[in-house]
């Protein structure tokens, strides 16, 4: 199936079995591998993505689905400039190893965009999705928190 | 890497999705994958046929038709908590579905056909008395809640049908919701309550995880009507349930939170 969407910014076609996840269509057709694979079961939020702004798992979307949708990985969050979630996760100490900081950014950037100054508890609950097993969660929230809050954009 | 190879089917039209499930009754029904993809990855579900509804029109509308809300089955759980007219019992249990990312493609249609009895939405529909509306290219029927769930994920769903709306009644009376999980979020629950109770006229005590199908404690529901000490609404309801050990939970404790859950929430009702 010759699937169509438009992928950061930029409209790309890939030729896929429509039930490949969307996760291996980005990392190994299109080279994007800054969604990285955790659980494969939509439990850890590593390989979140946004489609048409609603952070997803990527891991659970048949491509088949995005066909004429919008998607954003973490790759289009930091392009061209390096976005406010991005920089206050720098600047709070808010990733360790690394491995769940993009699917992070993406649900954070989603949050920020309905709520630009989220509560502490608001951020918890938005983020409830994205699992982070050096449990760096509380510099995490303040990097979100603080994001908006001035300086960081 | 998902390998799945099966022909995927993308009806627009319920019209076209109907006739397509008469022509392939061995299809799988994906809607927003947060079940099915999981099946695929693991090797248990193996199709060679999906019938996708994600894109079918028409499945996604919540409004009036009868006296009755009409809930389409391809709403997400976003959907309903971004809905000022969803029932409060169905937005509190949507809000316990996974996290964001699950709840932007889980559908109300697929919790109910994925039939697990711990389904976080499926006790509110028995609290609710919702009927479910089945489509085929024979017709339409209608079947309530209460009798959808026959078994362990056995389904009043014939080969050919969709589950295309909940229709809810306008009920009244005191309502709550309770999920129990290892955590608040990305848990599968380990008790799953919710109850509506119309003093001295209606009760539903109705519970998920604490058995093969989602269920309603109709011993503790006529108890409860006829003003009996909470104690004694309580230990029927223990009575009721049949939880099991597993995984994620002992019968022991099922059983403890259940009367627990019920005992709280009455205890916290004016009486009357």
């Amino acid at each position: 199936m010759i699937v169509r969407f438009n992928c950061n910014g930029s409209d790309v076609q890939v030729d896929t079995p429509p039930m490949a996840r969307l996760l291996d269509v980005l990392r190994e057709d299109l080279r994007l591998v800054g969604s990285k694979e955790g659980c494969g079961e939509g439990e850890c939020g590593a390989c979140t993505v946004r489609i048409d702004g609603a952070p997803v798992m990527s891991c659970l979307v048949p491509v088949a689905q995005v066909d004429g949708c919008r998607v954003q990985t973490i790759e289009g969050l930091g392009s061209p400039a390096t976005h406010a979630v991005q920089t206050a996760m720098l600047m709070f100490g808010g990733a360790q190893c690394g491995i769940c900081t993009p699917g992070i950014c993406m649900s954070a950037a989603a949050l920020l965009e309905e709520n630009p100054h989220p509560t502490a508890e608001a951020v918890r609950v938005a983020l409830a999705g994205n699992l982070c097993r050096c449990t760096g969660y509380q510099k995490v929230v303040d990097a979100v928190c603080g994001a908006l809050a001035g300086g960081a954009s | 890497m998902l390998r799945c190879e099966a022909e995927v089917f993308r009806p627009r039209t319920l019209n076209d999705a109907l006739q397509m499930r008469a022509d392939m009754p061995d299809a799988t029904v994906l809607a927003g994958g947060t079940d099915v993809m999981v099946y695929l990855e693991a090797g248990v579900l193996k199709p060679t046929r999906i019938l996708d509804l994600w894109g079918c029109q028409g499945l996604r509308g919540l409004g009036f038709a009868d006296g009755s809300q009409v809930y389409g089955a391809g709403l997400t759980c976003t959907d309903v908590l971004q809905s000022v007219q969803a029932h409060p019992l169905l937005r509190d249990a949507a809000a316990t579905v996974g996290a964001v990312q699950i709840q932007n493609r889980a559908t109300l249609g697929g919790n109910i056909c994925n039939g697990s009895p711990a389904g976080d939405t499926l006790p509110v529909w028995l609290a609710l008395n919702a009927e479910f509306e089945l489509a085929s290219v024979r017709g339409f029927r209608r079947v309530p809640a209460a009798t959808f769930w026959r078994g362990y994920k056995q389904m009043d769903l014939q080969p050919d049908e969709l589950l295309v709306s909940i229709h809810v009644p306008a009920v009244t009376g005191n309502s709550h919701f309770r999920k129990v999980g290892t955590r608040m979020a990305q848990a599968i629950s380990k008790v799953i309550f919710a109850g509506r109770s119309v003093a001295g006229r209606e009760a539903r005590l109705a519970f998920g995880a604490v058995g093969p199908t989602p269920m309603r404690c109709a011993a503790a529901e006529e108890a409860l009507v006829a003003g009996a000490p909470v104690d004694e609404v309580v230990r029927l309801l223990e009575e009721e349930i049949v939880p099991i050990d597993d995984v994620r939970s002992t019968a022991l404790y099922r059983r403890k939170v259940a009367g627990r859950i019920v005992r709280r929430w009455l205890e916290s009702l004016p009486r009357g």
